[in-house]
């Protein structure tokens, strides 16, 4: 398989164009002929990202890049960053205001389901500068051991 | 069970024009949360959901389910049935509420995914 790079802007607070860069990377991935597994759990951990940009950061981007074994996908924002990542990471946790939680979002599941979904996650964050989010999936679907680190 | 089976046994009308009815549904979920269904979500499911808003055509999509069945008689926008058509996920609207549609998808053996 070639080497790709595919870079989606993320606008903060567009509910309208929320998840098509998700289902763009989707299409690439099925095109590419990866793994249905990879491709599926790939989509929900990039969905969540994508929604995470759109509710809490102040813009930003996601990042595909496909290798011969793997595929990365990064997300980056500008702000505001993260004061507690392990409080965040906690299912059921979310700072989503009352109207992003009344369209059904805000469930404090998308750092947790992105975990579960991706072989491997980091997520490193600092208040004022921003959040940046590696997930890598293996294209021959054997989930890595160590699954998530966090700094 | 197709789509237009389901369609005619919890009394909806198919408001998508091009997406195939034909196609079978595997199970039935109900839930508001988005996020719950982004990670409980599978193919070829039916899912029960008051929300109408444009992601929910994107978690359908990204789960590649059969189609979403609005309850309670709620109206979907045209923006939203036009992209739902554009993805190929059938939308279902009936007046009954969702704990109905559950207990009839239910009776005739569709199961929970």
């Amino acid at each position: 398989m070639s080497q790709l790079r595919e870079e989606f802007q993320i606008t903060a607070m567009d509910f309208v164009t929320a998840g098509e860069a998700s289902s763009r990377i989707k299409r690439i991935l099925k095109k590419l002929g990866v793994n249905a597994n990879v491709v599926r759990r790939l989509s929900i951990a990039c969905y969540e990202a994508e929604i995470n940009l759109v509710i809490h950061s102040m813009g930003g981007k996601l990042v595909l890049l496909v290798g011969e074994n793997e595929v990365t996908l990064i997300s980056e924002d500008v702000g505001p960053g993260i004061p507690d990542i392990r409080l965040a990471m906690s299912e059921g946790y979310s700072t989503a205001s009352e109207n992003v939680r009344m369209m059904g979002f805000g469930a404090g599941m998308g750092l947790a389901n992105m975990a579960r979904n991706a072989d491997r996650f980091h997520i490193q964050s600092k208040v004022g500068e921003g959040t940046r989010i590696e997930m890598i999936f293996m294209i021959k679907d054997s989930r890595a051991e160590d699954k998530s680190e966090v700094s | 069970m197709t789509i237009q089976e389901l369609a005619a046994l919890v009394e909806a009308n198919i408001v998508t024009a091009s997406v195939d009815t034909g196609r079978e549904v595997e199970c039935g979920y109900t839930c508001d949360l988005l996020s719950w269904v982004m990670a409980n979500g599978s193919e070829g499911m039916a899912w029960i959901t008051v929300q109408t808003h444009m992601n929910v055509i994107a978690v359908a999509t990204l789960h590649d389910m059969s189609c979403v069945i609005i309850p309670e008689g709620i109206k979907v926008e045209d923006d939203v049935i036009g992209k739902a058509d554009e993805e190929g996920v059938a939308i279902l609207t009936t007046s009954l509420g969702a704990y109905e549609i559950c207990g009839r998808m239910n009776a005739k053996g569709i199961p929970a995914k």
